[in-house]
């Protein structure tokens, strides 16, 4: 388990695992790339495989709720902003009943195999209507 | 009415403009032990915590809930409950007991239990704990930077100077909130301008706040408040659920994110629920732990001035510190709003995070003055810098902060001025001017800019964001400008949120860049001879302050004056004219040093000592004395030579002495040892009262100043210039006699300035 440690930073250490959503590796990626056009904002994220390798790390250094943040996030890498914030939104005091949450937990679930999220989307709304 | 004057000038003193208020537990408005607060208690059953610090599971509000499902080791909890709190107490400042065996308790533990823990300590114990518990090894600060115009190349020059000055996180916000993404960009630009770098956020409302940081406008985030009642929270617009989900949507971007909480929020919003800070902020920092998150900036933040106001404000608030990182939490430890009006009371504070070390010791340092710090922050700002550097240097301690000098700064401000006004030109936005420019180098604050156009950057900032413009763009339109080393540093940073390393607990970014996070750099304190340590490059850029001087310098006369006004003729006899009154000067004195500690030249100091002897008709007589660099010794071997018996000693740094042949050596008829007191017209009547002691007469002892700074201010030139005298002792030569020359012309004129002050005093 060690081992995964001995890798961070990924950026210094490890980056040959590390890649674009849209597939570019972090070696191609400069200013020349940007200047030609190659490369979008779009780019510039983390993958839901090294939000994984990032958990580990967090895992064996002892911080779960870190790892299990850093999961549920990975779920969210393909997840478009606006179905994030309306998400967010249902969450915030008020804004969902129970089915609401359920709909969006289901949603979360098969649509987008997130099912951490799915599952903490429902510990919510067991809290907010015990 | 005060009619006394003390009484009065106390009251006006600083520290009386701040509020200070007696406990009232009911209101909350108490740091611990209110007697609403619950007691210590945990019932585990099946793995699931059923009671928490006296509340069945039905009683659970949100945030109980919240605690019990995700910031509680059910596993080892009713062991770790069932331990003496003083017991767990001395563990916290235990060297032998390591920080990863205390994170593993504490993660145990319910809120109450821990405030009772922490009750324990005192101030330097809690001090001792959080030197070994802060999670990252190396310890830095975070700068904010706003300006009330909010103008952009103001902006970018003092982001650039922050990064400059070792500030590793900076912090921006808006006044109008749509200037939020020029304000961005600017410190974007700023942040990468100079030697280091630095990760950039501005702290605006959550979606735009999201949103900025997707365009890769800023690149972590500050703004997830919790609170540590359920009523504060709601008030708040949020869930411990709904932060939580939010911080997971900015990891997903690869965003670093910490959250925000501190003791006194909720009594300031009315949801205290009689409930000591402490314990509610104990609340808080177990829904941020439950969330997932890497960190937290508390220690109060804005509400600082009402815990302060309350007896133990300021232990209470390095407790809720302490706390923090007894969670595995990075810590940005507050410092930042305005916590007192008296700088003894700001500086005392401050030394609780400074000494032990914290992640980021400032959630704020005002790099601008402080009526530009839109946060309400400024507790030390722009003008406290230098007094920062030199209590790191005092104390050894790595403060995060680098003294710069004067001719760096301006360069780093001038380019990152140019540099923002290159991208705004590029990118079609208002167009910074060459005078913004030019102002924004130099301004003390905005007061010096120019204004802007507000409509039209309103307007422009609007489309930027609507048009998807983003941090790629910024880093176009500085290549293409020319400033491809800006534009570099920018895609580096941008290119981290591909690894993530910075999602890690208390990351930094040094140049490179380089990520330094609780993972590589983990704290191992555990007593002396462990934990950080400033290495020998930081301890000189620590302790070489821009205004040190090098000693050997002073007073060092790097060609002796050719002109000289005294000559030796051989070696000095007693003598018997009792009219005659020596001067006796040091063996430095006009060769190797040639003026006085104020720089009065020795030429005329000897010239007005004998102007003064000589009004009293009285005949002087100079001699060298080699023996020693004393000044009561060579006064006394002065008088030993003198014919009348009395002497002036005369050391070269401007210390004198009269004295008389039948005293002891340490003894004397009168003493000037503040030598910057002395200036000529006091060395005349220094003359003249020699003079009149030598005839018997009364004398009136020379007035003497009392200046208490004198010392202070001089001791360093006195050490140097009584080692130059010291260096020039030759043991076994007798005393010279000396012949003097002066320049008649200066003579003439302080003879009619004599003359004219003396008709005066006859008056």
């Amino acid at each position: 388990m060690n081992k995964i440690i001995n890798n961070y930073p990924l950026s210094e250490k490890k980056s040959d695992v590390l890649k674009t959503p849209s597939g570019l590796s972090w070696k191609e990626i400069n200013l020349e790339l940007v200047l030609e056009g190659k490369v979008e904002m779009e780019d510039l994220r983390i993958t839901a495989e090294a939000l994984e390798i990032q958990a580990q790390i967090a895992e064996t250094s002892n911080r779960h709720q870190l790892a299990e943040n850093l999961r549920r996030s990975a779920e969210l890498v393909k997840i478009p902003e606006t179905k994030i914030l309306q998400i967010y939104q249902a969450l915030r005091p008020g804004r969902s009943n129970q089915d609401e949450l359920e709909t969006l937990a289901k949603e979360m679930e098969n649509k987008h195999g997130a099912k951490r999220c799915a599952k903490f989307l429902r510990e919510a709304s067991k809290a907010y209507f015990p | 009415m005060v009619k006394s004057k003390r009484l009065k000038s106390r009251a006006d003193r600083a520290i009386n403009k701040d509020s200070f208020i007696e406990e009232w537990p009911e209101t909350g408005l108490i740091l611990f032990n209110s007697p609403f607060d619950p007691k210590p208690q945990i019932k585990v059953s099946q793995g699931r915590i059923c009671e928490l610090d006296g509340k069945s599971e039905i009683e659970f509000d949100l945030i109980d809930r919240f605690i019990a499902n995700y910031a509680i080791n059910v596993s080892q909890a009713e062991t770790y409950m069932a331990l003496n709190s003083t017991t767990l107490a001395r563990m916290l400042v235990d060297i032998a007991v390591p920080r990863k065996q205390l994170i593993s308790i504490f993660s145990s533990l319910t809120p109450a239990k821990i405030v009772q823990v922490i009750n324990k300590l005192n101030t330097i114990e809690m001090m001792m704990a959080l030197q070994k518990m802060r999670a990252r090894k190396t310890p830095s600060n975070q700068a904010h930077v706003t300006n009330k115009k909010e103008n952009p190349a103001l902006l970018a020059a003092d982001a650039a100077e922050a990064v400059e000055r070792g500030f590793s996180e900076l912090e921006t916000t808006v006044g109008v909130s749509r200037y939020a993404p020029f304000n961005a960009i600017a410190l974007l630009v700023g942040s990468q301008t100079g030697r280091g770098t630095a990760l950039t956020q501005c702290a605006v409302e959550e979606a735009l706040s999201l949103q900025l940081a997707l365009q890769g406008l800023t690149t972590y985030a500050e703004t997830l408040s919790v609170y540590g009642t359920e009523q504060a929270f709601h008030d708040g617009d949020d869930t411990p659920w709904s932060k939580t989900f939010l911080a997971s949507a900015y990891a997903s971007r690869g965003i670093k994110v910490r959250f925000t909480s501190g003791t006194g929020s909720e009594a300031l919003m009315g949801h205290a629920e009689s409930k000591s800070m402490v314990y509610l902020e104990t609340r808080c920092l177990m829904a941020i732990k439950g969330a997932g998150s890497q960190g937290v900036q508390n220690g109060s933040i804005s509400c600082i001035a009402l815990p302060e106001s309350l007896p133990g404000g300021v232990r209470g608030v390095l407790a809720e510190n302490l706390i923090a990182t007894l969670f595995d939490l990075e810590l940005a430890s507050g410092n930042d709003a305005m916590a007192s009006h008296s700088s003894i009371r700001k500086s005392a504070k401050l030394m609780l995070q400074f000494l032990p070390g914290t992640d980021y010791i400032f959630s704020g340092y005002s790099v601008m003055p402080r009526e530009d710090n839109l946060f309400g922050g400024g507790n030390f700002d722009a003008s406290d810098f230098d007094d920062y550097n030199v209590l790191q240097r005092d104390m050894q301690v790595d403060g995060g902060l680098r003294p710069v000098s004067s001719t760096t700064i301006l360069q780093v401000r001038e380019k990152a001025a140019h540099a923002i006004q290159a991208v705004f030109r590029q990118l079609k936005l208002p167009p910074i001017t060459n005078s913004e420019v030019e102002a924004a180098i130099q301004a003390g604050s905005s007061e010096d800019m120019p204004d802007r156009n507000v409509v039209a950057d309103l307007d422009a900032a609007n489309r930027f964001l609507k048009h998807g413009k983003n941090g790629l763009d910024v880093i176009r339109a500085l290549a293409q400008e020319g400033f491809s080393d800006i534009a570099k540093k920018i895609l580096a940073i941008q290119k981290l949120r591909m690894s993530g390393d910075h999602l890690q607990t208390s990351s930094m970014v040094l140049p490179g860049p380089k990520v330094l996070s609780a993972v590589n750099d983990p704290n191992d304190y555990q007593g002396p001879g462990t934990g950080y340590k400033l290495n020998s490059e930081r301890w000189k850029e620590i302790s070489s302050l821009p205004q040190a001087e090098d000693p050997r310098e002073i007073g060092f006369l790097s060609s002796p004056k050719s002109d000289n006004f005294i000559r030796e003729i051989g070696e000095a006899k007693n003598s018997k004219d009792s009219q005659e009154v020596v001067i006796a000067i040091g063996p430095a004195f006009g060769c190797s040093l040639n003026s006085t500690i104020l720089g009065t030249p020795h030429h005329d100091v000897l010239q007005v000592l004998i102007h003064g002897i000589r009004m009293e008709g009285m005949k002087p007589r100079i001699v060298k004395v080699y023996e020693t660099s004393d000044c009561g010794f060579i006064g006394h071997l002065g008088a030993q030579l003198s014919g009348s018996g009395v002497s002036i000693g005369l050391q070269s740094k401007g210390t004198t002495v009269i004295h008389q042949r039948d005293l002891q050596p340490l003894n004397n008829l009168e003493l000037f040892p503040q030598a910057p007191n002395l200036d000529l017209d006091s060395y005349r009547i220094i003359g003249r009262n020699a003079a009149k002691y030598a005839k018997g007469q009364p004398v009136l002892p020379v007035p003497t100043k009392i200046d208490n700074m004198a010392r202070l201010k001089y001791i360093v030139k006195t050490t140097i210039l009584h080692l130059r005298e010291t260096e020039q002792v030759v043991k076994n030569r007798k005393a010279q006699e000396l012949k003097w020359t002066f320049s008649n012309k200066s003579f003439e004129i302080k003879k009619t300035e004599t003359t004219r002050k003396e008709k005066r005093s006859d008056l």
